[in-house]
């Protein structure tokens, strides 16, 4: 039953879905590390994203991975607005709305794809879908291994973004002291909304890594965005390295719940993980005490 | 609105009562006993909610669970109905009880407080497409059996009565709880639950007798779900519609208020009805006015349908005021 031949792929098969489980709770993270709240459309917001990956390649023609440089710009702006001109003004600054208006954008996003595509489920057909690489110890899907790599570039260039220029000092700044960064002159409004970009741009990425392998469906965010939640209360809400680190163990216990449990009760195994940790210790591994 | 007298909420139950005897129209019956089951989820949501200050995403567990504990009772155990629904109310009030205890002894607030009772519903959504118990992925329907003790009956009026006495109970149950003690605290933890603690009020023992109260009042809704549809599967009983259904009716009707998740319920069913008539029956087209309708009342009128009306009404009046000198200008 531990057998290497297949615990070994198991593990693998589980890093590589990790690390795009990651990318989804990294801009999960992001968003509440800086606004400190809980995007509760952030699930709706990737299957939107995928619903615009699968429909740039079915109609336009696009490859995936090109169409991921035209939708990450787009799902930025679409970010952006959404938090300057709806979530923002619409929660007049207080935390239990901001809950409700992202929870109400969730189920406009999610049934309005609903209504216009219906329930039906949708796959791409690409030639290099089922090329694999042969590593010795197992084989692995080279699509799945391209977005591996894809995210370990995305969380780089978020890093040098937040580290090095100026709008990425801002958001630090306003993630830390809000009421001292207005002070000095940053635009908090602006900032927010930059931010909720960002978060919303790493699932454009997301959605174009997982279209080639995955499908898509109205509801097809709802499983990546609890797994997500698990990632960042796991890691600590708003730590970049927690929503990595997080996202590549999550993906590796659902590979061997998957395995030794079977599909649904397999996810019972994450979602255990995440009521263990919201109950024992809410700040995370990686988190400041919450 | 501020404050609904026992005699106010007795009116508005005795003019809803009458509807039977008005029209034997099963599509009038059949809305409003559905828009009074989810004023009973509203207002279950609401006093842990409205009240307490706690936004729970996951009220489907409660609602859920009393649902299947008066299916399940019945038929696979024999119990009688009525018996099977007072045990599934129990039982839902069992599993609040037991959420809460957990959620509120380790501390959790807020967003925190949302995502625990959102997982908590989805893994007993889980569950329930599983394990044979619950009829797995297929369900259960109950047997028919049209006799008033088997609480099924041949028309729409006495299900209509039934869950509008529901409805009027949990009415005068926030009504009491509005003037208690218990209420002073409740709002004293929504204010301010770092001052309240200062003051001496057991914060977390307050919360937790609220989301008992709270969730016993859903699974009420749950249970009479399953008597009047006969039928309980895991997307109905644990899905995240219900618990959307509850939040929203009380935050668009009026959050902490008494007639708040009547009114609520009402006027997003009547809403969605519209939308049917207007655009046809299209899955995800009612949820997309729903979820709409959240987005707009929380920004235009945080306090409900019920204050918007007072606002206006306060502004006409302010309007026609300042008329003449309007016309002076």
């Amino acid at each position: 039953m531990l057998s290497p031949v297949i615990l070994i792929p198991a593990v693998l098969n589980g890093l590589l879905t990790g690390a795009v489980y990651a990318l989804v709770a990294l801009g999960l993270t992001l968003i509440y590390g800086v606004l400190h709240i809980i995007n509760f459309a952030h699930g709706a917001l990737l299957t939107a994203a995928l619903f615009a990956a699968f429909f740039a390649h079915q109609l336009l023609g696009l490859d995936p991975y090109l169409a991921a440089v035209a939708l990450t710009p787009l799902f930025f702006a679409l970010g952006y607005a959404l938090q300057r001109f709806v979530i923002g003004p619409a929660a007049h600054g207080e935390d239990r709305n901001i809950l409700l208006v992202t929870l109400g954008i969730a189920v406009v996003i999610e049934n309005a794809l609903l209504y216009a595509f219906r329930a039906d489920t949708r796959t791409l057909n690409l030639a290099y879908a089922f090329e694999v690489l042969d590593l010795g110890v197992a084989l692995v899907a080279v699509p799945r291994a391209l977005a591996f790599l894809s995210v370990l570039v995305v969380a780089l260039l978020l890093w040098l973004v937040l580290s090095f220029t100026d709008t990425g000092k801002a958001i630090r700044a306003v993630a830390k002291e809000k009421l001292g960064a207005e002070l000095s002159g940053i635009d908090v409004a602006h900032i927010y909304a930059v931010t909720f970009g960002l978060g919303t741009a790493c699932l454009a990425v997301a959605a174009c890594l997982l279209i080639p392998t995955y499908y898509v469906n109205p509801h097809v965010g709802n499983a990546f965005v609890l797994i997500a939640f698990t990632i960042v209360v796991l890691g600590g809400m708003g730590s970049v390295v927690g929503a990595l680190v997080g996202g590549l163990l999550i993906g590796v216990v659902e590979s061997l719940c998957g395995l030794y449990l079977g599909e649904s009760l397999g996810q019972i195994g994450i979602f255990a993980i995440f009521i263990l940790v919201l109950l024992l210790r809410p700040s995370g591994l990686f988190g400041e005490r919450a | 609105m501020r404050q609904a007298s026992i005699a106010h909420i007795l009116l508005v139950v005795a003019a809803l009562a009458i509807v039977p005897l008005l029209t034997a129209s099963n599509v009038v019956l059949n809305f409003l006993i559905v828009a009074l089951m989810i004023a009973l989820v509203g207002q279950g949501w609401n006093v842990l909610g409205g009240y307490g200050g706690q936004y729970s995403f996951g009220h489907a567990a409660f609602f859920g669970t009393g649902a299947y504990v008066t299916a399940i009772l019945q038929t696979r155990y024999g119990v009688n109905a009525w018996a099977a629904f007072a045990l599934g109310i129990a039982g839902g009030a069992l599993v609040g009880g037991a959420i809460g205890a957990l959620a509120f002894r380790s501390g959790l607030r807020g967003s925190y407080f949302a995502l625990v009772t959102l997982a908590f519903a989805e893994v007993l959504r889980i569950v329930a497409s599983v394990v044979p118990i619950t009829g797995a992925g297929v369900g259960i329907l109950i047997t028919l059996d049209l006799r008033a003790q088997a609480f099924q009956f041949q028309s729409r009026a006495p299900f209509f009565w039934i869950i509008l006495a529901l409805v009027a109970v949990s009415l005068v149950i926030v009504r009491l709880i509005e003037q208690s003690r218990f209420g002073a605290w409740l709002l004293a933890v929504r204010e301010n639950e770092d001052a309240a603690k200062a003051l001496g009020v057991d914060a977390a023992r307050v919360k937790l007798a609220a989301m008992t109260i709270s969730a016993a009042i859903t699974a009420a809704a749950g249970g009479f779900y399953a008597q009047y549809f006969l039928f309980v599967d895991s997307g109905i009983a644990y899905g995240p519609w219900i618990s959307i259904e509850a939040l929203l009716a009380p935050i668009v009707g009026g959050i902490g208020t008494v007639l708040g998740p009547l009114i609520g319920a009402l006027a997003v069913r009547t809403l969605g009805e519209i939308t049917k008539l207007a655009i046809g029956d299209a899955p995800g087209l009612d949820l997309v006015v729903y979820g709409s309708m959240l987005v707009l009342v929380v920004a235009f009128a945080p306090q409900g349908i019920a204050s918007l009306l007072a606002e206006l009404r306060a502004r006409l009046t302010r309007w026609r005021a300042s008329a003449p000198e309007r016309t002076n200008a």
